[in-house]
């Protein structure tokens, strides 16, 4: 395989009324191409953002970090996302060797052109096909995420269709240029099993048949187990635990992914009761110091915890985690 | 209607007219819900599931008299009052305003940023004129917020400063302050990250045992639901296709649609793949969908009938029903 995506110590604040909140801390992760990675954690834990920097997407009050570094190979030669500075520059990656399904599908469509318009002129700008062609593209790629009528589909305007239908009209869209990564940020939330099912399968066939990379960034477990080649876990910003995602489901090792997978309500013991990871997740305007999950961790061992950073331990070959207890264990203690 | 029903939809519809088709003739219309019949036991927590655009949040608005009833009955007696919601006088509506209440899909998008929490929940009692002084609004408003485990401190503050939980927590706090019998959860854990679903989760039911209430709860998620509902009806294209007990649904689905749903949660395991029996084929078209069973499109039972007359919903067990040609060769 090769290497896709490179993603060295990602740090992004954001200047706000309220202050400079970090959303990004000190990220690092890589991609293969024909690989699904994905990226789980709750919400403002940072995925989103995450995300979009690897289009330089965020916000105009976005500060990133002078260490970050991204890089994108393409065939000919690999792209530093961060040096992209013009419209005509970005335009390489956004929507072309780059795309994103958004977790807000209302946001990726204007309301007042007709979702077929929106996908021809995408098809127009990013690839050499005719108007023709680009039309027919578009269709097949509503009929294969699973819009019945595809063709009448193409002439209705967003607000028309069911949540569902825009969202899966949205994949349709961003899949159809043919990207060579592609950012998936919820993709699949709204959507029942039965779809979910066929539009996991269309992004896995994708990969095969493209070599496509995929960022999938998601809450469900289940969806990533399904799905995914690695797995991040994000919490407050920074990645506390990573590697594939047999080892990291199978043994989670970080106390936040541990509750995380307590959580889940299992179908196989209806009468067990969910257990939530108790607390919430701070303000970004009040991170703890030293582990971000020392206010809610219930194996807290003290001033190390809320004093310094856990560096990242393997547990096993490539499956990292960020935390004190295995930093201990190395030590020997 | 049974002694112990607290809502019923019987054959109820709702179609919403839609632009296009010849310029004489009938009008077009979306079937977004056709002939549902469904009872909702007093103290049940229903689950309504089924794929996006099947109608679901349609039929919760219907049976909160937010959706226009294009035909059939849907009757509401909590003992209290007894009304036919497409028989109702303005006094009646505004009564059984309070009565109903729907706790939104989208905890972000829900509340006003420029309200403090304390406004935000107060604001039914006041639009509904459900208390006689500020004290008394004060009063309801820390009872259920202290229900729904929110910090008192808390309610001078603006909701941006909440977490996703907090912020699904102030909704059912709002949804609930003017003590409603019947209410509709549509997707109110969809948006929430595991950890703080179940404990919503845990919270929705917690209350609603105390408070006695009724959930209509709307959601795509099985295993939610699997661990919160009583009851779950299976919704696809407008219908109904099978309702029944919970864990008798989970253990016994008849419905070729439902088989498929239970088929399709993703597993934890990353070996169980393939699994899930895959569905081919095409959803309808909503406004021109073929004769007969509106799932032969994507059904691999299929046979002539199916394509010929629709199925009505029939008894399989005790308040367990389905519409199937098959179920019975099925099984
Ligand atoms: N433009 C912005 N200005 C200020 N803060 C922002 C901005 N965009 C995001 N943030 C903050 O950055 C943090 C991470 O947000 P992000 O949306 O990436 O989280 P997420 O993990 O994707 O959550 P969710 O699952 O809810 O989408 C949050 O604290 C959020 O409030
Ligand atoms: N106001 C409306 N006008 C036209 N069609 C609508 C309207 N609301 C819903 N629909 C249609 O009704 C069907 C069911 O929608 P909905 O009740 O929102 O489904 P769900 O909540 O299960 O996703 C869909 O085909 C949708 O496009
Ligand atoms: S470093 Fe400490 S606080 Fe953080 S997860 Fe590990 S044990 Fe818990
Ligand atoms: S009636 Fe026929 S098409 Fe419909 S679900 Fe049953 S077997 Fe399938
Ligand atoms: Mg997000
Ligand atoms: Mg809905």
């Amino acid at each position: 395989m090769t290497r896709l995506l490179d993603v060295e110590n990602l740090t992004l604040d954001f200047d706000t009324d309220e202050g400079r909140i970090t959303a990004v801390d000190d990220v690092s992760f890589s991609l293969e191409a024909g690989e699904i990675m994905g990226l789980v954690g709750e919400s403002g834990s940072g995925k989103s953002v995450t995300a979009k920097a690897l289009m330089k997407l965020n916000a105009s009050n976005a500060i990133y970090g002078q260490n970050t570094k991204i890089s994108l190979n393409l065939a000919d030669g690999p792209v530093d996302i961060m040096s992209l500075r013009t419209a005509q520059e970005l335009q390489i990656v956004r929507g072309g060797a780059i795309s994103m399904i958004f977790q807000e599908p209302m946001a990726s469509f204007a309301p007042a052109i007709t979702i077929g318009a929106q996908m021809v002129e995408q098809l127009l700008i990013h690839t050499s096909m005719s108007a023709l062609k680009a039309q027919e593209v578009s269709i097949e790629m509503l009929n294969r995420v699973g819009i019945s009528d595809a063709s009448t589909r193409f002439k209705q305007y967003a607000f028309e269709l069911s949540g569902g239908m825009r969202q899966r009209a949205m994949i349709a869209m961003a899949l159809s240029t043919n990207p060579k990564l592609l950012i998936a940020d919820e993709p699949t939330t709204a959507l029942d099993v039965t779809i979910q099912a066929q539009v996991i399968d269309l992004m896995k066939d994708l990969v095969k048949d493209f070599g496509m990379g995929i960022v999938f960034i998601t809450h469900d477990l289940g969806v990533i187990a399904q799905t995914a080649d690695t797995v991040a876990v994000m919490y407050l910003g920074r990645v506390v635990e990573k590697g594939p995602v047999r080892q990291v489901i199978g043994n989670p090792s970080h106390p936040y992914t541990q509750g995380l997978i307590k959580a889940l309500p299992r179908l196989d013991d209806l009468d067990s009761p969910l257990t939530p990871i108790p607390g919430d997740i701070p303000s970004p305007l009040e991170r703890p110091n030293g582990c971000v999950f020392n206010t809610r961790c219930s194996q807290f061992l003290g001033s190390q915890c809320s004093g310094e950073i856990p560096k990242f331990t393997p547990i096993s070959h490539d499956h990292m985690v960020a935390c004190h207890i295995y930093q201990q264990d190395q030590k020997g203690t | 209607m049974k002694r112990d029903t607290l809502i019923s939809a019987n054959n109820v519809s709702v179609h919403y007219p839609i632009n296009g088709g010849k310029l004489l003739g009938p009008k077009p219309v979306v079937r977004a819900v056709e002939n549902v019949t469904l009872n909702i036991t007093k103290g049940s927590f229903f689950g309504l599931v089924g794929e996006s655009g099947s109608g679901k949040t349609t039929l919760g608005r219907a049976m909160l008299k937010a959706a226009p009833i294009t035909n059939g009955i849907v009757n509401f007696n909590d003992g209290e009052v007894n009304y036919s919601l497409s028989n109702m006088s303005s006094k009646e509506l505004k009564d059984y305003r309070t009565r109903s209440q729907l706790i939104f899909q989208d905890p972000y998008a829900a509340l006003s940023p420029r309200m403090t929490v304390r406004d935000i929940i107060a604001e039914p009692l006041e639009i509904m004129k459900l208390t006689s002084s500020r004290e008394e609004t004060d009063r309801r408003v820390r009872e259920i917020a202290a229900k729904c485990r929110l910090n008192l401190e808390h309610l001078r503050r603006f909701p941006h400063a909440f977490s996703g939980g907090q912020r699904q927590r102030i909704s059912i706090a709002r949804a609930l302050v003017s003590e409603p019998k019947f209410v509709v959860a549509d997707e109110s854990v969809a948006a929430l990250d595991v950890s703080i679903q179940a404990d919503v989760l845990n919270l929705l039911k917690e209350i609603q045992q105390e408070m006695g209430l009724t959930f209509l709860f709307i959601s795509h998620d099985l295993s939610v639901v699997a661990h919160i509902c009583d009851h779950v009806a299976v919704m696809y294209f407008g219908r109904l296709v099978e309702t029944a007990p919970t864990r008798e649904l989970f253990n016994n689905p008849c419905h070729p649609y439902t088989k498929a749903l239970l088929s399709a949660i993703p597993s934890l395991d990353p070996d169980a793949k393939n699994l899930a029996q895959k569905l081919e084929g095409e959803i309808p078209s909503p406004t021109n969908p073929p004769p007969g069973c509106k799932f032969q499109t994507r059904c691999p039972h299929a046979i002539d009938i199916c394509r010929r007359d629709e199925p009505q919903l029939e008894s399989v067990g005790v308040e367990h029903n389905v519409a199937c040609h098959r179920w019975q060769e099925l099984m």
